[in-house]
């Protein structure tokens, strides 16, 4: 190979190369891609689907499913934090929803009946649906702050659950409502699909239409939105409302999951792990820009990162920080400065040879 | 009194200073020096590497090449506090203080007189004290910084920077929101820190202020070096063209005026009217009409209620008495939403906490209000939204013409067009422009008079408010005048009308 054709195409894939690097999703994807390896040191075949009865099993399919609450909460919430919100009443939600549901199913004279289900499940979805709105209406009309507005239902949501579930763990069965945890469809765990769909749905929903931008534009500059005519408003109310119908339904799948509806241990501490999917996805907590598939990748870290603390076998009293050090890992390549140090060490490595060349 | 040229060196001297941004050269071997006791002036349109050559003198940027000598040494500030801690230190436009603090805590923060480790309040106060009366500015040093007007923050930041004994203090745009009296408070301040031998690097928009205050000018254009000049050799044209590039022709255009001989107001009905609409503690009850095709300018200092009467006619405000028609019939104009859906634009004069959405796309935001009115559901039709872009992009000569560029990349007479665009693509019947050609640069702000005056020849009625009267009285066809928070007269505009005149009637409050 002559010297400068050997030149041109280094600096070809140098070009490319640093494109992809700078894609915001890179170091995500970096860090799930390290995940699973680290996995399959562990256990060769971590990432094996095998074939049981007509369904897919394996870890991956393991993950796809556990992933499915948490992605639909952290989709509401990619979309309350990009107009400079918060929403942490997501948990409590998910655990109402779970005590609705299962209250009902457990009163009907019929609990395995198809109609009990999807009247319970409509009950409990419209229940989460108001409390989002209710969330919206204290920020966005009495101009509460998010963090509080959200706190009230956060600690007075489980108080709402142990009410209907009256203090006792409900334990049900019921066919039609186990499906939606633990059923498969074409193979596929039902939860992942619906979890999958709403995704596509709210993708769809937010690039297709205007509302991703005006949810931007919101987030970005209030005042100046103001003036352009946007209603921002109706849009934060719209969002708290998506993130309390979104959370009503991870509830759902939970709850369906072990078929008991825990007033106390539903969906706890799942708001910081959708917060946490949401960052490690890129989006900034100032609000403005978000990425609905940098939540998604973050989700699967999330889920991924959870498993694989029962595979290597960390002991449980540091399974917390052990998820810290990864999540910190991930921020920190995410951040600007970090991103700019990097950029600069690059740039000066690839300033010199041409240096020497001149 | 300045003869700097007299044996002494400069304080600041920079050689070859180049930077690069990713795909643009921002400032290319420009040399720039700076003696004590004078003020120079940095002169150059929006984008000529003014700011990035300050950011270069106060370590904001490293320098990809060139030198740096304060006082004779060579330095690399790798950020402001350690310039400050070189002798260097800068005051920006917009004031970067504490409003919620005291005016003692804002000029001594982190420089507090202390005994046995804690602050030492008294001392403190004194010593901010003693600060202020340098300035000549008589003001408790315990109030609070918010409670007083830009123009004494201005003064109070000033006061901070020389509490380090700064020997060059780099003003960037000071001016920009002050009134006459209180530029020429400013300038006393800016005089007296002179004649002590400091040296003051002066960044202004306003030439006659640079020419009322400095001893020599450095004029940059695309991020080179054009030339070094004494003040007083430099005439006020040959600085414009000199800072443009090109010769007469702007300027040919800065002579837009609108056609007084047409008068709007004949035989047609106002396209809105109001009759003793005021506010609270904003501005006191006023009667206005706007005819299609008219421009009417509001004049008046800045606080006089200028930017008021616009808030109100836009819904930006609730008026809480007097009542409003537009076309003929009664409205209410509770929001901005309100205002817009009857065809009334309004760029506000706070393009940066009011107009632009940085992190949008230059696209994104020039369909912004369209696509508001609209509502999220139905979605400005991509052909449309190619079409407005197209248009706007051209019409207004908007650079960079890349609509996909964040707005928040382009220099702010580029902005200001954008902003433009947003509200031409909602097809307004009345414009309010409040200072749409402040802290841009002479080519932009011809092009924006222009546009003013086409689009009331081509019928649509605005309301145009500006500090600079010259620009008021160019392109109105009535003035109003407005005076502590009220509207104190108005008059037809013809050839016969000066400034004099309008300057006249704000000064005597309209014969009140």
């Amino acid at each position: 190979m002559s010297p400068t054709t050997g030149t041109r195409s280094r600096t070809d894939y140098s070009g490319g190369l640093s494109r992809v690097v700078r894609h915001p999703l890179f170091w995500p994807l970096v860090a799930l891609a390290v995940l699973l390896l680290a996995n399959t040191v562990y256990s060769p075949d971590f990432l094996a689907i095998s074939v049981l009865d007509g369904h897919l099993f394996g870890a991956p399919i393991d993950i796809l499913r556990n992933s499915a609450p948490l992605l639909l909460v952290a989709l509401g919430m990619t979309l309350v934090i990009a107009t400079r919100g918060i929403d942490l009443s997501v948990g409590a939600t998910v655990a109402i929803a779970g005590a609705v549901s299962l209250s009902f199913i457990a009163s009907s004279p019929n609990p395995g009946a198809v109609s009990t289900v999807l009247v319970a499940m409509g009950i409990a979805l419209l229940l989460c649906l108001f409390l989002g709105v209710w969330n919206g209406l204290l920020v966005s009309v009495v101009g509460i702050q998010p963090i509080i507005a959200t706190l009230i239902l956060m600690t007075a949501g489980r108080g709402i659950a142990m009410l209907i579930t009256e203090g006792q763990i409900t334990t049900v069965t019921s066919a039609p409502f186990k499906t939606l945890g633990s059923g498969f469809w074409l193979g596929l765990p039902v939860a992942a699909l619906v979890a999958l769909g709403v995704y596509a749905l709210v993708a769809a929903l937010t690039r297709r239409t205007a509302l991703g931008m005006l949810v931007e534009s919101v987030g970005i500059n209030p005042s100046a939105s103001r003036l352009a005519g946007v209603k921002a408003r109706t849009i934060v109310w719209t969002v708290f409302a998506l993130s309390g119908l979104f959370s009503g339904l991870a509830g759902l799948i939970l709850a369906s999951n072990v078929m008991a509806a825990d007033a106390n241990n539903a969906g706890l501490f799942i708001e910081l792990d959708a917060i946490l999917a949401v960052v490690i996805g890129g989006t900034s907590l100032q609000g403005g820009k978000f990425s609905l598939s940098g939540t998604l990748v973050g989700v699967f870290i999330i889920t991924t990162l959870t498993l694989t603390v029962t595979i290597v076998g960390v002991s449980p009293l540091v399974t917390p920080l052990f998820k810290a050090v990864v999540v910190i890992a991930v921020t920190l390549l995410q951040s600007p400065v970090v991103r700019e140090k990097l950029a600069a060490r690059s740039r000066r490595r690839a300033a010199r040879p041409e240096e020497v060349a001149a | 009194m300045t003869n700097h040229e007299t044996a002494t060196r400069p304080v600041v001297e920079m050689t070859g200073i180049s930077i690069e941004f990713p795909g643009v050269k921002a400032l290319d071997q420009v040399d720039f020096r700076l003696f004590p006791g004078e003020v120079h002036a940095l002169m150059g349109e929006n984008g000529a590497g003014k700011s990035t050559l300050i950011k270069a003198l106060t370590g904001v940027y490293g320098i990809d090449a060139g030198e740096i000598l304060v006082s004779g040494t060579p330095h690399r500030f790798s950020g402001p506090g350690e310039a400050q801690d070189a002798g260097v230190a800068t005051v920006y436009q917009e004031v970067n203080l504490c409003d919620n603090l005291s005016v003692a805590e804002n000029i001594m923060l982190g420089h507090e007189p202390r005994r046995l480790g804690a602050i030492n309040w008294r001392a403190t106060r004194r010593e901010a004290a003693r600060h202020l009366s340098t300035m000549g500015l008589d003001i408790d040093p315990s109030s609070s910084l918010g409670s007083h007007s830009i123009a004494v923050q201005q003064l109070v930041a000033i006061s901070r920077a020389m509490v380090v004994d700064a020997k060059v203090l780099i003003l960037d745009e000071p001016t920009s929101s002050l009134d006459a009296d209180e530029v020429a408070q400013l300038f006393a301040v800016v005089r007296r820190l002179r004649n002590d031998g400091v040296a003051i690097l002066f960044v202004s928009h306003f030439i006659e202020q640079v020419y009322e205050i400095s001893d020599r000018m450095t004029v940059l254009r695309n991020g080179r070096l054009v030339g070094e000049h004494l003040v007083s050799e430099m005439g006020r044209l040959e600085l414009v063209s000199t800072m443009i590039g090109r010769s007469m022709e702007v300027l040919e255009d800065l002579h837009v005026r609108t056609d007084h001989a047409v008068d709007p107001t004949d035989g047609a009905a106002p396209f809105i009217q109001t009759v003793g609409l005021g506010r609270k503690g904003s501005v006191q009850p006023f009667d206005l009409e706007v005819y299609p095709g008219e421009v009417v300018g509001l004049a008046g200092l800045l606080g006089s209620g200028r930017t008021e009467v616009a808030r109100l006619l836009s819904g930006a405000d609730r008026a809480d008495t007097g009542t409003t028609r537009v076309k003929d019939a009664p409205t209410r104009l509770r929001n901005p939403r309100a205002a817009i859906a009857e065809g009334i634009a309004f760029s506000s004069e706070d393009r940066k906490l009011e107009g632009v959405v940085g992190d949008l796309t230059v696209r994104e935001n020039m369909v912004l209000g369209l696509q508001a009115g609209r509502g999220w559901m139905r979605r400005v039709p991509a052909k449309q939204v190619d079409e407005i872009v197209d248009r706007y992009m051209t019409a207004l000569n908007i650079r960079p013409a890349n609509p996909d560029a964040l707005l928040r990349n382009l220099s702010g007479g580029n902005q200001q067009k954008v902003l433009l665009a947003r509200w031409l693509a909602t097809a307004p019947e009345l414009f309010i422009l409040d200072e749409p050609t402040r802290g841009i640069d002479v080519g932009a702000k011809a092009e924006i008079q222009k546009l003013v005056a086409d689009l009331a020849a081509k019928g649509m009625a605005v309301v145009f408010i500006s500090a600079e009267l010259e620009e008021v009285l160019r392109l109105s066809h009535r003035i109003a005048v407005m005076r502590d928070r009220e509207k104190v007269a108005e008059i037809t505009n013809s050839e016969d009308v000066g400034v004099d005149d309008v300057v006249e009637l704000i000064a005597s409050g309209g014969g009140r």
